[in-house]
């Protein structure tokens, strides 16, 4: 055992050139066993390219990286035993039904035709796929298709998992589902890589999030403090009536004790730190019979946390790079 | 749910290198998902059907009686022409597979996988011997019906569709290399067609080398090696016997695998 036995990745300045565009600029991470990393960052900003040098599809042209101790590139095979991977073009056989594909790669890892099969039946069930074992994935819906995807990733039931973009496309309800399934893996022992464009996704599911633009790190903390440091959501009310909206700001300030911003004749806009106290700023408002037609809150966006963490807008960005 | 706990204390001891025990069950396993693929959609298999008879009843009929003077007697010239022909139209499209994986995401998960880098390729191309297969069958059943008996009797048949067979698995590591190689799979089975047709037509498939002028025989019988797979089936069938030029299609053979499979896995490696 070595001094790195509690860290399932670790990489170290890890750069990828494609012609003249660094599509990962020199990339550290440092995942721990058993938690979940969360990678954050826009399209094009390298998520997918670190993943695919961590999981040995590509060869890094600078830096180095170990997985559980061993080195990506002199120890490749050995890295292939220990992962998985489940990418964001689902690698599933239409043609085929879903225990067959799921057998295939059974197969694959070296497992006798019975105990593929019994591994494939086991995960159908807990992946909730057990009653269309044996149906043509064409009558799969998306989500149907990404369980079993990630199920495809768990058949040689790898100590780390790299997810890339495991919820992109599904709807809000499947995806509530995807993330219970990610948390269930994790407290079996599982260490989980996973990329995303929400904020919020990563806030819901990460140990640490890793922040990334433009092939580099931006940031890399828990996200509590990331919140923190890119400002907490915010408040948005608009009253029925708008002789109104002087009185309710007044009211909405007094209660959340912070300052309110008029941004209409009849929207406030207020941070919220603390989403408990909205229903003290709903009764208050209530009680001193003002209307309301709409409320909202509303997290940061993924734009706001760059334009906190880098101080540019994404068009800003997209400027830059052209 | 339940998840059973990962084997991070890892059951078998973690190997840095696939023996070759693993590296061909490998490829035996994804040589049967590409023919489970290929028997749920059966329909595919039809191409592999109607070309050879097209080609058969095409040739026959149209160039039997100007160039043999009667279609008996040209069967036995063509059939064996044919029979390369069609295996050939077969093979130039052996790496459209690998392509489609590669487009969906199979390939990148294969690759992330502890299986032998060969397996994928390898795999497929294995699988598509049921298609030469059925392309040869169908060749001679349809000369069959012409009235083809070829002398050396049906042992000859059934040794001349494993000897192209094995002639057409080869090549496919040729084709499989060059859509590795290009940007689409349209430009690649473009390629494919232009490399087929010459080499197919600057050769005796079709017509007897004697009766060309003398630079375009030697052409045809001493630089097309395809030439020497198309006589040394013809004397299989009519003799059956292995002359001088099946050994020497048989060393060609070898001479492609040891140089392009080494290529296309190469080529898979970082391309696909």
């Amino acid at each position: 055992m070595n001094s790195n036995a509690t860290l399932a990745v670790e990489a170290h300045g890890l750069v990828k050139s494609f012609g003249d565009k660094r599509a990962v600029d020199g990339v550290s991470l440092r995942i721990p066993t058993a938690s979940i990393c969360g990678v954050l960052g826009p399209n094009g900003a390298g998520k997918t390219t670190t993943i695919n040098m961590l999981a040995t599809l590509t060869k890094p042209d600078a830096g180095t990286a170990e997985v559980f101790g061993h080195d990506l590139l002199r120890e490749a095979h050995v890295v292939r035993q220990l992962i998985g991977l489940t990418g964001q073009f689902a690698s599933i056989d239409e043609d085929l039904t879903a225990l067959e594909n799921l057998m295939i790669f059974g197969r694959l890892y070296g497992y006798s035709r019975r105990d593929s099969k019994r591994k494939a039946s086991g995960l159908l069930e807990e992946f909730e796929l057990g009653d269309v074992a044996n149906r043509s994935l064409s009558t799969f819906s998306g989500g149907m298709r990404r369980r079993l995807d990630l199920a495809v990733s768990l058949v040689s039931q790898p100590p780390l998992l790299f997810l890339d973009e495991p919820t992109t496309g599904l709807d809000p309800r499947t995806r509530t589902q995807m993330w219970q399934t990610i948390r269930t893996l994790v407290k079996g022992g599982s260490t989980v890589l996973l990329t995303t464009q929400y904020l919020e996704e990563a806030d819901q599911l990460a140990d640490n999030i890793v922040v990334i633009d433009k092939g580099q790190v931006v940031a890399s903390d828990t996200p509590d403090q990331l919140k923190r440091s890119v400002g907490s959501s915010s408040l948005h009310l608009t009253v029925k009536d708008a002789a109104n909206s002087a009185n309710a700001a007044q009211i909405v300030q007094r209660v959340l004790n912070t300052k309110v911003q008029l941004a209409r004749a009849c929207e406030l806009i207020a941070p919220m730190a603390n989403i408990d106290r909205l229903t003290d700023v709903l009764t208050t408002l209530r009680d001193a019979g003002i209307a309301l037609s709409r409320v909202n809150i509303l997290q940061p966006t993924l734009d706001e946390v760059f334009f906190a963490l880098t101080g540019k807008r994404s068009k800003d960005r997209e400027k830059e790079d052209n | 749910m339940t998840y059973s706990t990962v084997m991070l204390a890892a059951e078998q001891p973690l190997k840095n290198r696939v023996g070759i025990g693993r590296a061909i069950s490998n490829s035996c396993t994804l040589a049967y998902r590409a023919l489970l693929k290929m028997s749920k959609n059966p329909e595919i298999l039809v191409d592999f059907v109607v070309l050879p008879v097209m080609f058969t009843l095409l040739f026959t009929f149209l160039f039997g009686g100007a160039i043999s003077g009667s279609i008996s007697n040209y069967l036995p010239i063509a059939i064996p022409g044919v029979l390369l022909m069609s295996s050939l139209t077969n093979c130039t499209t052996a790496g459209s597979k690998l392509r489609e994986d590669a487009n969906k995401g199979t390939t990148s998960r294969f690759k992330s996988m502890p299986i032998a880098r060969i397996a994928p390729v390898a795999g497929s191309l294995t699988a598509d011997l049921v298609r030469y297969a059925v392309g040869g069958t169908t060749v001679f059943t349809t000369g069959y019906a012409l009235g083809y008996r070829p002398q050396a009797g049906i042992l000859a048949v059934i040794a001349s569709i494993l000897f192209m067979m094995l002639v057409a698995w080869s090549l496919s590591w040729v084709f499989a290399f060059i859509s590795m190689c290009t940007r689409t799979i349209s430009t690649a089975s473009a390629i494919g067609v232009v490399v087929m047709f010459p080499l197919v037509f600057l050769s005796n498939a079709f017509v007897p080398a004697e009766t060309m002028p003398r630079w375009l025989q030697y052409l045809v019988l001493h630089i097309n090696p395809l030439s020497g797979v198309v006589t040394a089936v013809r004397q299989l069938l009519s003799r059956g016997t292995l002359g001088p030029e099946f050994w020497f299609a048989g060393f060609g053979i070898l001479v492609i695998l040891a140089v392009f499979i080494p290529l296309t896995i190469n080529a898979y490696k970082r391309k696909a």
